[in-house]
């Protein structure tokens, strides 16, 4: 099963590595890894998308708590959480692709922020199913380019990670 | 101290004059910065005042204020600032080894032997890559130990210098933390740190990687008395509730066992263990690493478990409805096939420091996370409570209970009851080690290394006492032997010291003869040699039709020269009927190196044995070729 976990890790060189080292020497996946400084410049605040059975994840949980850089980590699925994922998509904006394109970026909420003579260039936010679901209503050979930041996670309500 | 002024009033005239002629071109001074007044020029940038000392000075006072006795290391370019400063020293003793990889062995053994955090240092490039074997060897079976590295010149770093590698990063996966320090005021902190996480915990090794130029700048020393980090706070004490729920469960069993390994020795839980058994009467396995963590000579000890244990152990672990595992982690060369251990239903306690540790391998039922000392010594008064509370009815029941699993476990220790064929010709190792057990009254440091030896030394020297049994069981390091010898020797000059080893295994650390030469250690090299690397050898006949690729030792030196050409007591042993005198007379020689050559039986197998795969009741009991000729068994 699909699982976001949030990290708190201090903010300081290598620490990326040592999480990113430990997904790879134990063999756990990892779907998408997001990471930037909080308001608080010491601490880092990671996203890791992984999967895998509950004891797998069990034990995810327990090696990153084990590091000696994470602060604090947060299974996001054990609570109610909101998940949002930024997608820039490059799409062929030709007279024969430019109206349809301008009516799927409105449906799905995104909106276009660089027009070129055969392109558009399109942001859409949400969560990750929701820009998957964007990518395959898309004429697949009218894609020009993607890319993804990987999820970030926040739980609902009082569900709060901070020191 | 003296002498130590004097060197400043130097330092500082040197400086006085360098400053004048400051370097125009930084970057030349960077790239350059291993040349002789590199160092110096950097440190000119800063104004420097009485009471500051070098980064190298700040690293042995911090060693210092550790109370470190002993640094096992080796020098190179990236540390010489801080072999300048061990000479002009006196607080701890630096034992120059020939290997780095002997350095950390030795650092890692000191450590087991006594319980404090063992210190290694190495230089930058080779010097730190040849630790990574002494690094992942504590790290496997987690030692404490601080190991600093050299690293080059901080403007250097990812520039391909001569000398370079990424210690922090080629380490990563091995080190329980690691700090590079970029700064020489970070340097006292960052030490405090390395031996804090080292120390605490599920201990570990801490790679403190230290660039050159960082060594040779100043600052005010200042080591904090303590440390606190936001992000590691290692567990203490066990969580009641489940401590009381773990008594319960014991006190119910039928089929009790406690399972044991190296977090009791490591975390000193011993006593309290031992008091806890005695208390229940119930059975107690150790594994290959928590051998002496209880008394192998007491009644309730069923032997060590796992691939080479005791058939009553495996069977008693197999068959129990009740198991508490104390400082174990279920590896897979002790409970062998997990399906097959979780085909027989039980529950489960579990005891461990490390919260990672539970539920990893096989799901446990209670799990308690804490210190295996104060854990156990709460479930003593714990236990004390409730059996003075009801004590009659429950000291009665128990008692009934067990003696139908006691009379079960007699059973089954009849079966092989570490029997093996005795010769009139040639020596057989197992008789050795029994031999070595009586000569040195069982009281001796036994290191080993790995292969048939190292399960031979662990099945026939009985130890009553922890930390005596010193060897690499989670990462299996061949050479790890002496190196740890020379550990336990400095741990405790007058002890007896033996280093069980093989002639492939032997040969992997044979240079430290030298530095055991140098420092003078009496230490008694029981070398079986059986021309073979055993364990390959067996697993050939055993799995690959007796093709034994590779594991025929050919062309091995002649063990009594080379210990003598060492200066040392070199002696070789080929009658059985030798072996007992040879002993007590290497042992008598208590201010000798004596290196004692066994010829012995080439083809031995280490029995019992399961097999890679299989359950840990499904057991090779012996060789069914030569069973039928057992005439002189034992």
């Amino acid at each position: 099963m699909k699982h976001i976990i949030s990290i708190l890790i201090e903010n300081e060189a290598g620490a990326l590595s040592r999480v990113a080292g430990l997904f790879s020497a134990r063999g756990y996946n990892i779907e998408s890894l997001t990471v930037a400084p909080t308001e608080d410049s010491t601490m880092s605040r990671m996203t890791i998308v992984t999967s895998g059975s509950d004891e797998v994840i069990e034990q995810i949980i327990k090696q990153l708590n084990k590091l000696v850089d994470v602060i604090k980590v947060l299974d996001l699925n054990d609570g109610k959480f909101i998940e949002r994922e930024l997608m820039l998509v490059k799409v062929k904006a030709t007279a024969q692709y430019r109206d349809e394109m301008k009516r799927m970026c409105d449906i799905f909420r995104g909106r276009i922020i660089d027009v070129a003579d055969g392109s558009f260039t399109i942001e859409l936010t949400g969560s990750g199913s929701k820009l998957d679901a964007f990518i395959e209503s898309l004429d697949n050979t009218a894609i020009l380019e993607t890319v993804r930041t990987g999820a970030s996670g926040i739980g609902r309500g009082d569900r709060i990670l901070k020191i | 101290m003296f002498r130590v002024q004097y060197y400043f009033l130097l330092i500082q005239g040197f400086m006085a004059i360098s400053s004048k002629n400051a370097i125009v071109n930084p970057v030349s001074a960077q790239t350059h910065s291993d040349s002789l007044d590199a160092s110096h020029k950097d440190a000119s940038h800063k104004k420097t005042s009485h009471n500051e000392i070098s980064g190298a000075e700040i690293v042995i006072r911090c060693l210092n204020e550790e109370k470190i006795k002993f640094v096992f290391g080796y020098p190179g370019g990236a540390v010489l600032h801080i072999y300048d400063e061990i000479y002009k020293q006196n607080g701890f003793k630096h034992i120059l080894v020939r290997h780095e990889q002997a350095a950390v062995h030795a650092a890692d053994a000191f450590s087991r032997a006594t319980g404090e955090v063992g210190v290694a240092l190495v230089t930058s490039g080779p010097g730190a890559t040849n630790a990574i074997t002494g690094i992942a060897t504590a790290y496997m079976d987690s030692i404490p130990l601080v190991v600093i590295s050299g690293q080059v010149p901080v403007p250097a770093i990812g520039l391909d210098a001569f000398q370079e590698v990424d210690m922090v990063g080629i380490t990563r996966p091995c080190v329980k933390h690691n700090f590079l320090v970029k700064d020489v005021r970070d340097i006292a902190e960052t030490m405090k740190k390395a031996f804090y996480i080292a120390a605490t915990g599920r201990p570990g090794p801490v790679v403190v990687d230290i660039p050159k130029d960082i060594t040779a700048h100043k600052t005010s020393f200042h080591y904090p008395k303590s440390v606190e980090m936001r992000s590691y706070n290692p567990v203490l004490k066990g969580h009641s509730g489940q401590i009381k729920k773990a008594i319960k469960l014991l006190l119910e069993a039928k089929r009790p066992m406690i399972y044991t390994g190296g977090g009791l020795v490591l975390g000193d839980g011993a006593p309290e263990l031992v008091k806890l058994a005695r208390t229940l009467g119930y059975p107690v396995t150790n594994t290959l690493m928590g051998l002496g963590g209880y008394p192998a000579s007491d009644p309730q000890f069923v032997g060590m478990l796992g691939m080479h244990g005791t058939y009553e152990a495996n069977m008693a672990m197999q068959n129990c409805d009740v198991l508490i595992a104390v400082g174990a982690r279920f590896d897979d060369r002790v409970i062998g096939n997990p399906k097959h251990f979780l085909s027989q239903k039980r529950t489960i306690i579990h005891i461990d420091v490390d919260p990672s540790s539970i539920s990893k391998r096989v799901k446990v039922d209670v799990p308690i996370v804490g210190h295996v000392q104060s854990v156990l010594a709460e479930m003593n008064e714990a236990l004390l409570l409730e059996t003075t509370g009801t004590a009659e009815k429950t000291k009665n029941d128990t008692k009934n209970d067990i003696s139908a699993w006691w009379a079960q476990i007699g059973e089954w220790r009849k079966v092989h009851g570490g029997r093996y064929e005795m010769s009139d010709t040639v020596i057989k190792p197992q008789y050795v080690i029994e031999k070595l057990w009586e000569v040195t009254k069982g009281d001796a440091y036994v290191t080993s290394d790995v292969g048939q030896h190292q399960m031979w030394a662990a099945q026939y020297y009985k130890f009553d006492r922890p930390r005596r049994w010193i060897n690499s069981g989670g990462l299996g390091t061949m050479g790890v032997g002496l190196p740890y010898a020379m550990g336990c020797q400095f741990a405790d000059k007058n002890a007896q010291v033996a280093c069980v080893t093989g002639e492939g295994s032997i040969q992997m650390n044979i240079q430290e003869l030298s530095t055991c030469a140098q420092y003078g250690l009496p230490i008694k090299v029981i070398l079986l040699n059986n021309r073979y690397l055993g364990m390959v050898r067996q697993w050939q006949e055993f799995f690959y039709e007796n093709r034994y690729s590779e594991s025929y030792m050919d062309s091995l030196p002649d063990f009594v020269k080379l210990a003598e050409s060492y200066g040392h007591v070199g002696m070789q042993i080929t009658k059985p009927s030798d072996v007992e005198g040879a002993l007590k007379e290497a042992f008598s020689k208590k201010d000798k190196f004596v290196f004692m050559d066994f010829i012995t039986e080439q083809s031995e197998n280490v029995f019992p044995m399961v097999e890679n795969g299989r359950g840990i009741s499904e057991m090779i009991l012996g060789d069914e070729k030569k069973s039928d000729e057992k005439k002189g068994a034992k």
